[in-house]
């Protein structure tokens, strides 16, 4: 057993390809077809971002893939990442109306990485900041989804925006951390360039609280926006866990994506604690690189897992094993200072629900590679030591006002995974958004114009075009419903 | 099973199907294996002067995933010799007794409508139909629609060819005309045994915007063509029903225009057609439709308890008439199935922005979820009081039988809007008023 390179360039990058290949046109139209172009559409309501969905599909049914692109972009700048990394099951095509008629929703996401790919391969400029600046200037701390979306949103409302990225490149996530058979690394990267082309600075490679002192930030800006993420995976807080061949899923997912395919080493067995969506990247991605079985620990049941259903289900499809109510207590080393394998124990839920190692049900399994997927830390109090007067939850998270993504300290906004305690790229590009709204209106006493469908009567506030605050889960949705007409008879 | 067979005019085919004269009814081959796959006759591309085509000849209207919802050709009579044409016409018919060729003609001269009608007789076509229709090419030169627009000539014409005609004689008209009645009426007046109808209508279908030709392109340029396939059946069933409704108008029809499946058939026969013409279906996917058309109507036929064809004839004809006899008393409204209802909406923003704001979005609460699977997104609901009636909002329902439009028994009695003007003026009503 060791860990190393298992594949081929060729096979590597066969395993690794993207789930769903793009569109051909006519495969495009015809599907934009399918759409009915509902009147103050569902899946509107469901994307974050607001995206003028039926609107940008009826253009691609047009033959008007330019326009089509320009909706989805003006609403969302990184939409060609959100076309790929949404869990577009559980927004906006888990609204989709054509789910009560035939089950078979609009594929969304598919049509939008269709118009989006046409963005990035036409280069044709959609997107423009106005020439007249406002004198406003607003730095972002960290240029991950949330950040890069709020700088694009300024910079297109007249103001400077200047990202602090302390990695070597910008994209937080959508550059480091997807799996890649969902997007590759190039797409994120094009998405940066989009929003520097709109004249947004990013200094990379600058960490701000290191190389620039928080208030020298707040001394040089009228605003700024938080939007750093999360921190290092949790630990096991068990022995072993310093043993080589233990590796945190993102540095894993990281490598990855930094590294030709067949450079990256994998074990022969390797396990991943935690059952998250993270947790499903990395061992999915570990099976197609060659691992021999992948074996996924986790403390509580199928039922529990924080993993979306279809997930769960990618994860099973490739082969992947699961030890479900089973918690690791040590890692095993050899002699020579190598990994061996798992001690585990079986648990069991108390009355609470909480999973309680079950007593003498001690075994040992032999891994040669563990990757901990337990969730990230939150780095709350990290920021508010650098920018004193925000103020962080018990959670860890900064705490700001949902709407504007305004924190405590009146000139600092938050949003992203630091405010939200970690979601979606569309919910963090649907935050930077917001407060960017928010400080326009302060700059200027005007609120940005809204993309919204008006109705005669108006439209409940907060859904249309605005977004929602979480994911709409559809099988909630459909048991709340089923639970409805039970009860009405 | 329902008796499919028909007469018309004295011809008896084994089905009401036929071939239209068009690009399928062209050879002997074509025909043949139209009656193995069933059809009940062919009306033979026209047979006239052999005539030069042009390379590019047809368009269409695509409408989304519709592929050719209409069609356009600029296509002329056949390009074969006459003498060719009546030869594989005379082995058809020995080959298949039973079924019916009518042998279409179109030519100018008194001596050639006789040369062409006598030709015709003795190769055994079962009869002619005069192509007083084709709105291309054709008519340039005082032939096809140049005769269908002028019903004295058209009386002269069929005049001519009734002096010799011993087999029945059908005269196709042009849509392309004010009122087609006069036209038809024209063709009775000389003695016609039928009319078909319609032929084409003058149509664009297309134009490229980099070469701003259109389509059908002829070394960058293109014609008025003739427009048929499913976008025309609406307006060949008004002129259908324009004839078989015309008082003493008494001859059978052909119907054509846009027939593609067992439905739509049965809705000609309804208006009364007698027997159906189909060309642009086959054109789009082969002569094998007829299976579908033949038993499509058949089901239907012995689902509705008539024992032949013959008996839904002309059922439609007397439930058309004009507008100012219709009841103004009657009353229907839109009522939504929230059990079907999938929250698309379009009912709203049709009603809204389309026809007469009279469906609120509501708010859901009370209704459970409501429809669609968004909470708190409003849902659309219809103001009886204030709804028209107008059937748009059902129309726009992507879902089957989700709006129905309910009648709404009315106190009053039937009044169409003659009777209503006689009363306003006799002093027996004060005249309705006016809507907000």
């Amino acid at each position: 057993m060791a860990i190393k390179p298992k594949l081929s360039e060729r096979a590597a990058e066969r395993n690794m390809a993207e789930l769903e290949p793009a569109y051909r046109p006519q495969e495009a139209t015809v599907e934009a077809d399918r759409c009915l172009y509902c009147f103050d559409a569902p899946c509107i309501h469901s994307c974050p971002t607001g995206i003028d969905i039926p609107g940008f599909i009826k253009k691609i049914a047009n033959d008007n893939v330019t326009g089509a692109a320009r909706t989805i972009l003006r609403a969302n700048v990184l939409g060609a990442s959100c076309a790929r990394v949404c869990p577009t099951e559980v927004l906006c095509e888990g609204a989709c109306v054509l789910l009560d008629r035939d089950e078979t929703p609009i594929k969304i996401g598919r049509l939008q990485r269709y118009a989006t790919d046409h963005a990035y391969e036409s280069a044709l400029p959609l997107l423009h900041a106005p020439a007249k600046k406002s004198g406003k200037r607003v730095a972002i701390i960290g240029g991950g989804p949330a950040g890069l979306s709020c700088a694009a949103e300024l910079a297109q409302l007249g103001h400077e925006a200047v990202i602090y990225e302390r990695h070597q490149k910008a994209g937080g996530l959508n550059t480091y951390g997807i799996a890649y058979y969902k997007m590759k690394p190039a797409v994120a990267l094009a998405e940066v360039r989009l929003v520097q082309s709109l004249g947004v600075e990013i200094l990379t490679g600058t960490e701000v609280g290191k190389d620039v002192p928080g208030d020298e930030i707040l001394n040089c800006y009228d605003a700024v926006f938080l939007a750093i993420g999360l921190g290092a995976t949790y630990s096991l807080g068990i022995p072993g866990e310093d043993l080589p061949g233990v590796v945190e899923a993102l540095a894993f997912i990281e490598e990855l994506r930094m590294n030709p395919l067949d450079e990256v080493a994998v074990g022969d067995h390797v396990a991943v604690i935690g059952c998250g969506n993270t947790a499903i990247d990395a061992a999915t991605q570990a099976k197609r690189l060659g691992a021999n079985r992948v074996t996924i620990v986790y403390r509580r049941g199928p039922e529990d897992m924080p993993a979306f259903e279809y997930e769960y289900e990618l994860a099973k499809t490739d082969g992947v094993e699961f030890l479900f109510h089973t918690q690791p207590v040590e890692v095993l080393g050899s002699k020579a200072g190598g990994l061996e394998g798992l001690r585990m124990v079986r648990t069991e839920p108390d009355a609470n629900g909480r999973p309680q190692n079950v007593a003498g049900s001690e075994f040992d399994v032999p891994f040669d590679m563990v990757i901990k997927a337990l969730g990230q830390q939150k780095l709350g109090d990290v920021i508010a030591k650098i920018f004193p007067g925000i103020t962080i939850d018990k959670r860890g998270s900064i705490e700001r006002d949902f709407a504007t993504g305004i924190t405590k300290h009146g000139s600092i906004y938050a949003g992203g995974d630091a405010a939200n305690g970690g979601s979606e790229v569309v919910d963090a590009v649907a935050e930077g958004k917001r407060a960017a709204a928010a400080m326009h209106a302060s700059f200027t006493g005007e609120a940005p114009e809204k993309l919204v469908q008006t109705t005669r009567l108006g439209t409940p506030d907060g859904a249309t075009g605005a977004g929602i605050d979480k994911p709409v889960r559809v099988v909630e949705l459909e048991r709340a419903f089923r639970a409805g007409e039970a009860s009405n008879g | 099973m329902a008796d499919l067979s028909i007469n018309f005019a004295g011809i008896r085919s084994p089905n009401p199907f036929w071939v239209a004269s068009g690009p399928p009814a062209n050879t002997g081959y074509q025909a043949n294996r139209a009656f193995e796959a069933g059809w009940g006759g062919v009306v033979w591309k026209t047979i006239g002067e052999p005539i030069v085509n042009t390379a590019s000849r047809y368009s269409a209207m695509h409408l989304g995933n519709t592929r050719i919802a209409g069609f356009n050709n600029i296509e002329l009579i056949s390009d074969r010799a006459p003498e060719t044409n009546f030869d594989e016409i005379a082995e058809v018919k020995r080959r298949w007794p039973d079924r019916v060729v009518v042998a279409s003609l179109m030519t100018d001269t008194r001596e050639n409508w006789h040369d062409y009608m006598k030709r015709s007789t003795d190769c055994g076509s079962d009869a002619v139909e005069l192509n007083f229709g084709c709105p291309h090419g054709m008519c340039e030169r005082g032939m096809g629609s140049a005769v269908g627009q002028n019903p004295e000539v058209i009386e002269t014409i069929v005049g001519w060819v009734m002096e010799v005609a011993e087999i029945p004689v059908i005269v196709k008209l042009t849509p392309n005309i004010t009122s087609v009645k006069h036209a038809a009426r024209a063709a009775k007046n000389a003695g016609a045994d039928a009319i078909s109808l319609i032929n084409t209508i003058n149509s664009i279908t297309q134009v490229n915007l980099e070469t701003f030709a259109p389509e059908p392109l002829v070394d960058g340029r293109s014609t008025h063509g003739g427009y048929c396939g499913p976008a025309v059946k609406p307006i060949a069933l008004n002129m259908l029903h324009e004839c078989a409704a015309d008082p003493g108008f008494d001859l059978p029809i052909s119907g054509i225009g846009g027939i593609g499946n067992w439905r739509d058939a049965a809705e000609f026969l309804a208006l009364g057609s007698t027997s159906l013409q189909v060309c642009t279906a086959i054109m789009h996917y082969g002569f094998r439709i007829v299976e579908d058309m033949k038993e499509g109507l058949s089901d239907y036929l012995d689902a509705q308890g008539f024992s032949s064809v013959n008996d839904m004839i002309g059922r439609a004809v007397p439930n058309v008439g004009d507008w100012q006899n219709l009841n103004l008393n009657y009353k229907r409204v839109a009522r939504i199935d929230y059990n079907k209802c999938i929250g698309c909406n379009l009912c709203y923003v049709a009603c809204e922005d389309g026809a007469h704001q009279c469906i609120d979005l509501i708010d859901p609460a009370g209704y459970g979820l409501g429809p669609g699977r968004v909470p708190e997104k409003f849902i659309p609901q219809v103001r009886e009081v204030d709804c028209v009636g107008c059937n748009l909002c059902s129309l726009v329902c992507p879902v089957d039988n989700c709006i129905d439009m309910v009648e709404l028994k009315s106190e009053k009695q039937p009044m169409s809007w003659k009777e209503y003007q006689q009363r306003v003026a006799d002093g027996d009503m004060d005249p309705i008023p006016a809507h907000p």
